[in-house]
């Protein structure tokens, strides 16, 4: 709408937008933190004030996936000649890379934390939001007894914060083996998750008027077929936006990871603040790890960015 | 060759029996409309032949065989909603050849059957689009070519035009009707709109609360409703109704509205006829259709001096409320035949228009002259 703007109007236009970029920044700042730190080398890293121009570099990628030990002295130089590139970064910093008795290089704890994370955080992810589209998809086509008192219960289950349940969870988990394996985590966030889906999906399919489904049924279709063929097209837009948000959660989740696992089946938040611990702590490698933490969310959220937009039924239904 | 037969069909929701004891016989290729106003039960009904909906009592069958056992996809039946229901992540020919894929026919043959449908509603320009793409006449012939298309054997529409607006209701109308008369399924379509009733039907079936008023030609039930709530839902303006005493005097039988100064004169036989049927006088009401109630200009033999009220001019002629007495009877006039309301004419009743109702039961005594 073009509507005409007096001059005041104009003026407030533009207090808002400065405002919302001022807060934009504001909320960009930490990122713009984290993502320079971890291309800035590590004499670079804690200056004062902070280096804002500087010539990135991937050594601190490079250390993050390594492990590595202090050198006493300088590298002989055939060392450093007959070095690939990569490990030539490492000796600069005045460390060497450990290497087996086979010389095979040996790597960071890192990459296997970042492993399980992805392996717990998808696999509880699409486990919650599978059950919680069909448990939504239930209470929301059939009549049950005692159905609001149901969900109500669904969703007390998220209400006791973790770290109140973490220690009985993990007395139980110890006694049936469950600590510190991939299962066990997924199975934690699983659950965790499944409220939340459940009512997000609830709400998502209820705005799905079930004459999609009576108009399959008619057409030759069984339920599940209708449910599969037209009820999870529909849904695409809530099952995206659930996803994103179950999957965030178990990304994210710490006090658990913490409590339960301690090496196998670590996932990377309780890993990469623990780094900060071990020696002089080198700010680079630990904002590389956590650089490369926030990607899959964001590569994950963004391809999912078109589902999340779209508005959910686009008017071939007549009211 | 499809026969649909409900017998003795009823149905509650919680507390509240929307069906009463539903007996009807539907014969191979009758278009049926169910008329009724919202909540007499006639989708629910059409939702339980679909098997969308069970029943608690009574039988539903299909080409003499019981169904209400039988899943709404085993019934071959196909259903048109009045929210036309297109699936909106499907192409329009995605959704035609829905019901086809069911069955899993093979390619070729879908593709042949969904361009014979389209281009038979013509709409096979449209066969790409999305149904978010569509006009409402388009995403209702879309509708009707996804029942179609798969022969069905039998079609049921759910006030499929009821979304429209009204130019597009009755163009859609006289195409619903050109595709039974070529298509030749047996249909039963459910509506609200008389009009559509009147124009579709080969057969009406009035329900009310539950219960099935009057099932007869459209003819029939606007010239011979069984009861006053027939009389009143069909045909527009309304009949009047009005509370009578009959009496003889002279060789004539006198019709008195309640208040009136004067009697409506009426052929002698009425009073013989009004008695062997069971009526009696305090229990008589007068129903005439507005074309039924004649209109003159001046004092004439057997008409009654009434005052015009209110003329709404309709263009192809006027509609006039005439009071008589305590009552106001609506007459249908020439257009401008009255010229100002407030003036003084004379009315008469055509006695072959007048029915005679039960004040208190409502049924019509059947009486005609």
């Amino acid at each position: 709408m073009a509507a005409v703007q007096t001059r005041s109007e104009r003026a407030l236009n533009l207090v808002a937008i400065a405002a919302v970029l001022v807060i934009t920044l504001l909320f960009l700042a930490p990122i713009y933190w984290i993502t320079s730190t971890a291309f800035k080398p590590r004499n670079l890293a804690t200056t004062i004030p902070p280096t804002v121009i500087f010539e990135p570099e991937i050594s601190p990628f490079v250390k993050l996936f390594t492990k590595r030990s202090q050198l006493r002295a300088a590298p002989e130089p055939e060392d450093y000649a007959a070095a690939p590139w990569w490990e030539r970064l490492v000796f600069e910093g005045g460390e060497k890379v450990v290497r087996s008795g086979r010389g095979e290089v040996q790597l960071s704890g890192y990459p296997n934390r970042f492993m399980n994370s992805l392996i717990v955080a998808i696999t509880s992810t699409v486990l919650a939001v599978g059950m919680g589209t069909f448990t939504a998809y239930g209470f929301s086509r059939f009549k049950m007894k005692g159905e609001a008192d149901l969900l109500f219960f669904i969703l007390s289950t998220r209400m006791l914060p973790p770290v109140v349940v973490a220690i009985p969870m993990f007395l139980m988990y110890r006694a049936v083996g469950l600590n510190d394996t991939h299962w066990g985590l997924i199975i934690l966030y699983t659950a965790f998750n499944l409220s939340f889906s459940v009512w997000l999906m609830k709400g998502f399919i209820d705005e799905i008027p079930k004459e999609y489904e009576e108009a399959a049924l008619v057409d030759g279709y069984t339920r599940l077929e209708a449910f599969f063929k037209i009820v999870l097209p529909e849904a695409a837009t809530g099952i995206a936006a659930t996803a994103v948000f179950c999957f965030i959660t178990a990304w994210n989740e710490y006090a658990f990871a913490l409590i339960m696992t301690n090496r196998r089946a670590q996932t990377a938040p309780p890993f990469i603040p623990s780094q900060v611990g071990s020696g002089l702590p080198d700010w680079t490698v630990i904002a590389a790890g956590t650089f490369l933490f926030l990607l899959p969310v964001a590569i994950f959220t963004f391809l999912l960015r078109n589902h999340l937009l779209r508005g959910m039924s686009f008017g071939a239904i007549r009211k | 060759m499809t026969q649909i037969e409900l017998r003795g069909i009823e149905k509650h929701f919680g507390a509240v029996q929307v069906i009463k004891n539903l007996n009807l016989a539907i014969v191979d290729n009758e278009f049926i409309v169910l008329l009724g106003q919202s909540g007499c039960g006639k989708t629910t009904t059409l939702r339980a032949i679909a098997g969308l909906e069970t029943i608690d009592e009574g039988d539903i069958l299909i080409d003499g065989q019981p169904v209400q056992h039988i899943k709404a996809s085993h019934r071959d039946i196909a259903f048109v909603f009045q929210s036309f229901s297109l699936y909106p992540h499907m192409t329009v020919f995605e959704n035609i050849a829905f019901p086809l894929r069911a069955t899993r026919g093979n390619r070729a043959d879908i593709e042949r059957e969904v361009q014979a449908v389209a281009k038979t509603l013509q709409i096979t320009h449209l066969l790409a689009r999305r149904p978010s793409a569509l006009s409402g006449g388009d995403m209702q012939r879309v509708a009707i070519g996804r029942a179609l298309v798969r022969r069905p054997r039998a079609m049921l529409m759910d006030e499929p035009i009821g979304a429209l607006d009204a130019k597009l209701r009755e163009e859609m109308r006289a195409e619903i009707k050109r595709l039974h008369i070529k298509q030749g399924s047996t249909t039963i379509y459910v509506t609200h709109d008389q009009v559509e009733a009147m124009s579709l039907a080969d057969r009406i079936v009035v329900m009310h609360e539950g219960v099935l008023q009057q099932v007869g030609s459209p003819h029939e039930v606007y010239a011979r409703p069984a009861n006053m709530f027939v009389a009143q839902f069909v045909g527009s303006p309304v009949m009047n109704m009005a509370e009578v005493t009959v009496s003889e005097d002279a060789g004539h039988a006198r019709v008195l509205v309640r208040g009136a100064p004067a009697a409506f004169d009426f052929p002698s036989s009425l009073t013989a006829k009004l008695a062997a049927a069971g009526a009696e006088n305090g229990n008589l009401t007068l129903g005439v259709r507005p074309e039924g109630v004649l209109v003159s200009r001046e004092a004439r033999e057997g008409f009654v001096p009434v005052e015009a009220h209110i003329i709404e001019p309709l263009g192809s002629h006027d509609i006039i409320d005439l009071q008589v007495g305590a009552q106001m009877l609506r007459a249908r006039t020439k257009s401008g035949f009255v010229p100002r309301p407030g003036t003084a004419v004379w009315a008469r009743i055509n006695p072959a228009q007048a029915h005679f109702f039960d004040s208190s039961t409502g049924i019509s005594f059947g009486t005609r002259l």
